[in-house]
């Protein structure tokens, strides 16, 4: 309103506003909004804060399929959390993911909870993971039964074979090989699928393999101290005497091992299996029920013939009885003698020569001190001797048996490992035999014989030269002489026939002398039947020679 | 120049009729009865109101999820930035800005901007009027764009609902978002701009 403003507006020609009576000094509603927004913003960051579970740290080899704040963590399919971050770990050997879990998830960080990535997986005997080809993969847990909280974890490589909550037992066995097993392989008992391999793991010298299986409840019940494992892979075949049998678990062991128990004996109650148990894994099920070795001793064979068909493993064969096996089998030369000798090493089981001892059986499973027992047997003549076990294929083995024919040996004990005298093998025996007669065939003057042969037979074609000159002729006049014989006995001859005609007619049936002939002939007849009477009382009443006929008798 | 309240002049904001000031405390527009008053009552309290509820809703906004996606492959849940940076990675740059320009940087701008003007006006500064008169039409005309992130997670739940195969639901990020999108525009509607020049008549005076 100062005088150099613009000119007046005219404001007369503006209309007045309508008069109102004043609001009263409302409350400033508006600062609900911010009340309630800050409420909200406020309750929703608590919330998440609230939500927000524990972290726990998983060392992976790798990150394959992990995505850091996708990867879900899953408890039995139950999603408990997810992947935060994957970082590589300080030592650049692995990966460390942060994992994320949701509220409450304390109770599942404990000492011996295990992580491993779900991942689709196909080994021999199982397929795993499937789901994960469309949905990803994920980290499962398997939550432990300690109560000591961690926070950090190794996460597995490969899944567990079983997981905690399965009731159970985990046995620990020791084999020379894994064989054909693997994670997941079936565990059977007489048959039937009661478990599975869990893990593996080469034992720390090198030497032998632990595999870990793990037996569900309620067969765990069913392992003794006692049982025996073998590995049930492939196919048994046995060809005894009830032709050929062929035996195997099942076709899924015969495609991806297996592992197979038995306790050898029936047992009223099974022996408690401590948690330190190691069982010996078997080759196969004979060789799991052989009652086992507990000493073996080493002897030197020295064999005077070719080895050849004999191997390290073939059987010490005591009357068909297996006593041992070929340890070894080596070349010795001895430079004084400048000999070469081929000492086999053999290893006899002494218990297997006494399975039953009259009297009860040694405590230590040997009879005698450092083998006084085999010294015993070769005084009596026990010799090794190499046998044929195949014609077909050659394959040796070692017998012992008694040879009382044999020269005398004694086993010299002072050696190490001791010699046992050694006999030639039944063929070499054949051999020899073949050999001297073969020799004294050799020795025989065939030349001469032949000669001899020719002389006897010109010898004999002059005899027959001179049978042909001298006594030929002489046959010929015998032989005239017995034709005028013979003519002459033409001439007798018609004179017997006039004979014979003559006694014809006198024989007529109307002649005198016939009908004199006929009853000499019914005499004789009858005097024949009263013999014949005779005979038969005779026969019936021999006392009637001494005291005549007697009138009961009859 | 003058301004229409020293001449004891009423706009109407309703029907724009211009009349002058009765004796009583308060007027209504003769036209359309609607209440006048020289300056928008409690403009600033009422813009700082709803600029302060902006703010605490814009931190859960960003950092809570806004869309859990749950789809054979898996399930996944994303904030806005997570969904920048998808989109940013997979190559859409382009979207990525547009995104990121709608849902991150307008609403920030909006909320300082209008901050700097209630600041600026309540502390009496006289430079750079026409500058910030600018800067409050531009908040104004922009406020409705940041609601694109709102549009697209409403269309995606409505329309991804096959059950088995895929569903998409809203995150306790979209109400909030929403929130402060309806918040800033309410706050620069409640700014009255006559404010920013009301200091250079006071000074004159």
């Amino acid at each position: 309103m100062n005088g150099d403003a613009p000119p007046e507006p005219q404001l007369d020609r503006v209309p007045e506003a309508l008069p109102v009576p004043k609001a009263g000094r409302s409350l400033p509603l508006v600062w609900i909004v911010p009340a309630v927004a800050l409420a909200i913003g406020g309750w929703l960051a608590l919330s998440t804060w609230l939500e927000r579970g524990p972290v726990a740290e998983i060392h992976f080899r790798t990150a394959e399929g992990l995505q850091a704040g996708k990867t879900r963590i899953k408890y039995k399919d139950v999603d408990v959390g997810h992947i935060g971050e994957i970082n590589l770990a300080a030592d650049l050997t692995g990966v460390v993911a942060t994992a994320q879990l949701s509220k409450g998830a304390e109770k599942l960080l404990v000492e011996d909870t295990r992580f491993w990535v779900v991942r689709p997986r196909i080994s021999g005997s199982t397929v795993s993971g499937l789901q994960t080809l469309l949905s990803g993969t994920y980290v499962a847990v398997d939550v432990g039964k300690s109560t000591q909280r961690r926070r950090l974890f190794i996460g597995l490589e490969q899944p567990p074979a079983f997981t905690t909550d399965v009731p159970g037992r985990s046995l620990t066995l020791r084999s020379e090989d894994i064989g054909s097993l693997d994670i997941g392989s079936p565990v059977y008992y007489r048959r039937l699928q009661v478990g599975q391999v869990a893990a593996y793991a080469l034992e720390g010298d090198g030497k032998a393999v632990k595999v870990t299986i793990f037996i569900n409840a309620p067969y765990d019940r069913f392992v003794s101290a006692n049982s025996r494992f073998w590995h049930a892979s492939g196919i048994d075949v046995a060809l005894d005497a009830e032709g050929v049998r062929v035996k195997t678990e099942s076709l899924v062991s015969l495609a991806v091992g297996g592992i197979a128990f038995a306790t050898p004996f029936e047992e009223a109650e099974p022996v408690p299996v401590t948690s330190d148990t190691v069982f010996e894994l078997y080759r196969g099920q004979a060789q799991a029920f052989k009652s086992p070795d507990r000493v073996a001793d080493s002897y030197v064979l020295v064999f005077n013939q070719s080895v050849r068909g004999l191997q390290p493993g073939a059987p010490i064969d005591f009357r068909g009885i297996v006593v041992g096996e070929v340890a070894a089998i080596h070349t010795q030369y001895d430079p004084q003698s400048e000999r070469i000798s081929i000492p086999v090493e053999i290893r006899i089981y002494p218990e297997r020569f006494t399975s039953r001892l009259l009297g009860g059986a040694p405590k230590s499973g040997r009879l005698g001190k450092d083998g006084k027992f085999m010294a015993r047997l070769v005084e009596r003549g026990m010799r090794a001797q190499l046998r044929t076990a195949s014609l077909l294929t050659g394959q040796l083995y070692v017998a012992l048996d008694f040879f009382p024919d044999a020269p005398r040996a004694k086993l010299d004990l002072a050696h190490s490992p001791p010699e046992l005298p050694t006999t030639a093998s039944t063929l070499e025996d054949l051999q020899t035999t073949l050999l001297s007669l073969a020799n004294k065939l050799e020795r025989v003057p065939l030349e001469q014989m032949a000669a001899d042969f020719t002389r006897t037979l010109q010898s004999v074609d002059a005899l027959a030269k001179r049978l042909d000159t001298e006594l030929a002729p002489e046959a010929r006049a015998t032989l005239a002489e017995m034709r005028k014989t013979l003519s002459e006995a033409t001439k007798t001859m018609g004179d017997a026939s006039r004979t014979f005609g003559v006694a014809e007619k006198s024989l007529a049936p109307d002649s005198a002398l016939f009908a004199e002939l006929q009853d000499a002939a019914r005499e004789l007849a009858r005097t024949a039947q009263s013999l014949r009477t005779l005979a038969d009382y005779l026969e019936r009443n021999p006392q009637a020679l001494l005291r005549g006929k007697s009138p009961d008798s009859q | 120049m003058s301004a229409a309240a020293e001449l004891g002049l009423l706009t109407c904001g309703t029907c724009g009729l211009l009349s002058r000031a009765p004796a009583a405390p308060a007027a209504a527009c003769p036209r359309c009865h609607a209440r006048l008053a020289f300056r928008r009552p409690r403009s600033i309290a009422h813009c700082w109101a709803y600029l302060v509820a902006a703010m605490a809703l814009y931190v859960p906004a960003n950092t809570l999820p806004i869309m859990y996606t749950s789809s054979l492959f898996g399930s996944s849940e994303d904030t806005i930035m997570s969904g920048i940076l998808f989109l940013w990675d997979s190559g859409s740059y382009y979207l990525a800005l547009v995104v990121f320009a709608a849902s991150i940087v307008v609403p920030l701008a909006k909320i300082i901007a209008l901050a700097a003007l209630l600041a600026s006006v309540q502390l009496g500064w006289r430079s750079r009027r026409a500058e910030r008169a600018r800067l409050y039409r531009m908040i104004e005309s922009i406020g409705r764009w940041s609601m694109l992130d709102i549009f697209v997670v409403a269309l995606l739940v409505a329309l991804v609902q096959l059950t088995a195969l895929a569903a998409v639901r809203a995150g306790p990020a979209a109400p909030a978002f929403g929130a402060v999108v309806v918040l800033t525009m309410a706050a620069a509607q409640s700014f009255d701009p006559r404010l920013i020049w009301d200091h250079e008549r006071r000074r004159a005076a």
